[in-house]
C-alpha cells in the first residue's frame, strides 16, 4: 500500500465549458474504452449530446442543458462535464459486498475490476447514477480518477485535455481555494447565480470532484441532497425485527389457542 | 422534472430483474417455512410434526434454488465466492453495515441448519438410515438449539432482502424502511399459504392446517396493514405508483392477494373444500407479485 498523498480531485467550473467533449474523448483514449457500445452507436436525436448519460464505458459525460423559451429567441446553454464525485464517503464503497470498491492513497474511489463479480449493489447506492457495468468485462466501473497516472505522477487526461480549463486537477485544498475566487469574481460581475456544489463537508463528507454551477442542481441532473444508503439501515433492520416477533407472536398464540380449542372439541373454526 | 420529488431520483437502476423477483420470493418461502416449521415443533403436538417436517423439506431446496438464481444473477457469476472471500488475499469479507455482505453469510449459515433440519425430517420419516440425525429437531437440547439459530437466520434471510432494497439510494426501496417488515410479514404468508398447499396434496392427516389457515389469515391482515404504512411512509414518492405498477399493486397484491383471501377465511361457504385451497392460492400470488411490483417499479423511473 502506497503511503496517503494529499486528496486531490477535480473542481469544474461549468462555465467556461464548451461542449467540445475531449475530456470525454481523452477518457475513453486513456482507459481504452469502446467507442460505441459493441458495435452499436446510438445518437439521441434531440440533442449534440449522444451520450447521454455516464455508464460502463462512459466514465466523463458532457451534458448539453438547454434553457430555450418556447419561440426559442431567448435562451441559454449549460454544458458541464460530469464524472464520479470520489465522494469522501462513498456510497458505493459502502456498500460493495466484495470489497471491489477501494479508497486509494489518493483519496479517490477506484473499483478493482478484477475483484468486482457484478452484483450491482454499487450501481443502486451511488447517488448520482454515475456506475454501469461495462459489457466488455461484465464488472461495475466508472471514473478512477486516471488511478494509473497519478500513480506515475501524471494527471488525469481528460482534465489534461480540457482546453478552457473547465475541469482543473489539483489537491482538494489548493481546488478549494480557486473555486471560492472564481464564484466571488463571478458574483462582482452579476452572475449572482453562481455556487459550488459538494465543495464542502456537509455533502457526503466532500466530493472530491466538486461544482461550480449557475442552476439549481437538479437543472444539471445532480441530486440536491445526496445521502447515504445506510441511513436506512438501523430503522429498516428494527421495524423488520418488530414484524418477525409479531409474526412469531401470532404464531404461538395460535397454535397454543389451537391446543386448546382443540381438547374443547372446537378446532374447526 | 420541475420539483424534485426525493433525491433518489438521481440513481440509475441496477438492472435487477426476473432472477431477483424469484429469488426474493423463494428467499421468502425458505426463510418462511423454516420459522413456522420451528414454531409447530415447539408449540405444536406431537401429531403436527408432519406439517413441520413439510415445513423443513420446503427451506432447503428453496434456498438452493436462492442460491442458485443469485448467482445466476450475478454479470460474473464464477465469482460468487467473492462475496465470502477476498479474491486477492483469500480472508474472509464481512462487512455487517452492507446488507448485502451480511445477507450473503446468513444465507450460508442458514443453508448449514436447513440442511440439518432437512436430514432430521428426512431419519424422522424413515428415508434416511441415520437414527442420529432425528436429534437434530426439537424436543432434545441440540435440536432445539439448531432450531433456534437456524429459525432467527431464517427469518434473517426471509427479510434482509428488505433492508437491502432501503440501503441503496434509489426512489421507493430507499424513500421508506418499511420494506424489510413487508418482506417479513409477507414471507410468514405465502410461507404458510405454500405450506397448506402442499400439505393437502400429500394426502396424509396434518391437524394443524386449520391452524395454519387461521395463522395466514391473521399474518395477511397484518401484512395489509403494514403495506398501507409502506404507502404513507413514502410520502410525495408515493406518486411514482401512480402507474401500471400501481394498479398491479392494487389488484395483485391488495385485492387478489389479501382482500380475497381474508373474505375467504369469514365467507366459507363461497367455494366449500376449496376455500382453504382458493385462499392459499391467492396469497401465495398476491406474495409473488408484491416482489414483482417493488423490484421492478423502482426502475423504471
Amino acid at each position: 500500500m502506497a503511503a496517503q498523498v494529499e486528496p486531490v480531485g477535480f473542481y469544474t467550473d461549468t462555465t467556461v465549458c464548451i461542449g467540445c467533449k475531449a475530456c470525454e474523448v481523452a477518457c475513453k483514449e486513456w482507459n481504452q474504452l469502446p467507442s460505441t457500445n459493441g458495435g452499436v452507436n446510438t445518437l439521441s436525436g434531440d440533442s449534440y449530446d449522444n451520450t447521454r448519460a455516464l455508464d460502463g464505458i462512459h466514465w466523463r459525460h458532457v451534458k448539453f442543458i438547454e434553457q430555450f423559451t418556447e419561440d426559442r429567441k431567448d435562451g441559454r446553454w449549460l454544458l458541464m462535464s460530469d464524472v464520479c464525485k470520489h465522494c469522501v464517503n462513498a456510497p458505493c464503497l459502502e456498500v460493495c459486498p466484495t470489497g471491489a470498491i477501494v479508497r486509494t492513497e489518493f483519496d479517490s474511489v477506484v473499483i478493482q475490476s478484477d475483484a468486482c463479480n457484478g452484483c450491482r449493489d454499487c450501481i443502486s447506492a451511488c447517488p448520482f447514477g454515475v456506475i454501469e457495468v461495462n459489457p466488455a468485462s461484465g464488472t461495475a466501473q466508472k471514473c478512477t480518477l486516471c488511478y494509473d497516472r497519478l500513480q506515475g505522477g501524471l494527471e488525469p487526461a481528460c482534465s489534461k485535455a480540457c482546453p478552457t480549463q473547465s475541469i482543473q486537477f489539483g489537491t482538494i485544498k489548493e481546488l478549494k481555494g480557486r473555486a471560492e475566487k472564481r464564484v466571488d469574481q463571478l458574483q462582482q460581475m452579476g452572475e449572482k447565480r453562481a455556487y459550488l456544489y459538494g465543495a464542502d463537508e456537509k455533502m457526503l463528507g466532500g466530493l472530491n470532484s466538486f461544482y461550480l454551477l449557475v442552476d439549481k442542481p437538479e437543472v444539471y441532473g445532480l441530486p440536491p441532497d445526496p445521502k447515504m444508503p445506510t441511513r436506512n439501515l438501523k430503522s429498516s433492520t428494527w421495524f423488520s425485527a418488530f414484524g418477525a416477533i409479531v409474526v412469531g407472536l401470532m404464531g404461538i398464540v395460535n397454535f397454543r389457542n389451537r391446543g386448546a380449542s382443540e381438547n374443547a372439541r372446537e378446532d374447526q373454526p | 422534472m420541475n420539483t424534485v420529488l426525493s433525491s433518489t431520483f438521481f440513481s440509475a437502476p441496477p438492472d435487477w430483474g426476473w432472477l431477483i423477483v424469484f429469488y426474493f420470493f423463494f428467499g421468502g418461502l425458505a426463510g418462511g417455512c423454516y420459522f413456522l416449521a420451528v414454531l409447530i415443533d415447539f408449540f405444536g403436538r406431537p401429531e403436527d410434526r408432519a406439517l413441520a417436517r413439510l415445513g423443513y423439506y420446503i427451506a432447503l431446496p428453496a434456498l438452493v434454488i436462492s442460491g442458485l438464481l443469485l448467482t445466476l444473477d450475478l454479470t460474473r457469476p464464477e465469482r460468487f465466492w467473492h462475496m465470502l472471500i477476498q479474491s486477492k488475499t483469500y480472508q474472509p469479507i464481512f462487512k455487517p453495515w452492507s446488507p448485502m455482505s451480511l445477507g450473503s453469510w446468513a444465507l450460508l449459515i442458514f443453508g448449514i441448519f436447513s440442511l440439518l433440519s432437512f436430514l432430521s425430517a428426512l431419519s424422522e420419516d424413515g428415508r434416511l438410515q441415520r437414527p442420529a440425525a432425528r436429534s437434530l429437531r426439537p424436543p432434545g437440547l441440540l435440536g432445539s438449539v439448531v432450531a433456534v439459530i437456524g429459525g432467527l437466520f431464517g427469518f434473517y434471510v426471509a427479510g434482509y432482502t428488505g433492508v437491502l432494497l432501503a440501503v441503496t439510494n434509489r426512489p421507493i426501496w430507499s424513500d421508506t424502511p418499511l420494506l424489510g417488515m413487508l418482506f417479513v410479514v409477507s414471507a410468514a404468508s405465502i410461507s404458510a399459504a405454500l405450506m397448506i398447499l402442499l400439505a393437502q396434496k400429500s394426502g396424509r392427516s396434518m391437524p394443524s392446517v386449520n391452524a395454519l389457515h387461521r395463522l395466514d389469515t391473521w399474518v395477511v391482515a397484518l401484512e395489509f396493514v403494514v403495506l398501507i404504512a409502506v404507502m404513507i411512509s413514502l410520502g410525495p414518492v408515493f406518486r411514482a405508483w401512480l402507474n401500471a405498477w400501481g394498479l398491479l399493486l392494487f389488484f395483485g397484491v391488495i385485492v387478489l392477494g389479501m382482500l380475497l383471501p381474508l373474505a375467504l377465511y369469514w365467507r366459507r361457504q363461497w367455494f366449500g373444500d376449496l376455500n382453504v385451497t382458493a385462499a392459499a392460492a391467492s396469497v401465495l400470488a398476491g406474495g409473488f407479485i408484491l416482489r414483482l411490483v417493488i423490484v421492478f417499479s423502482a426502475q423504471g423511473v
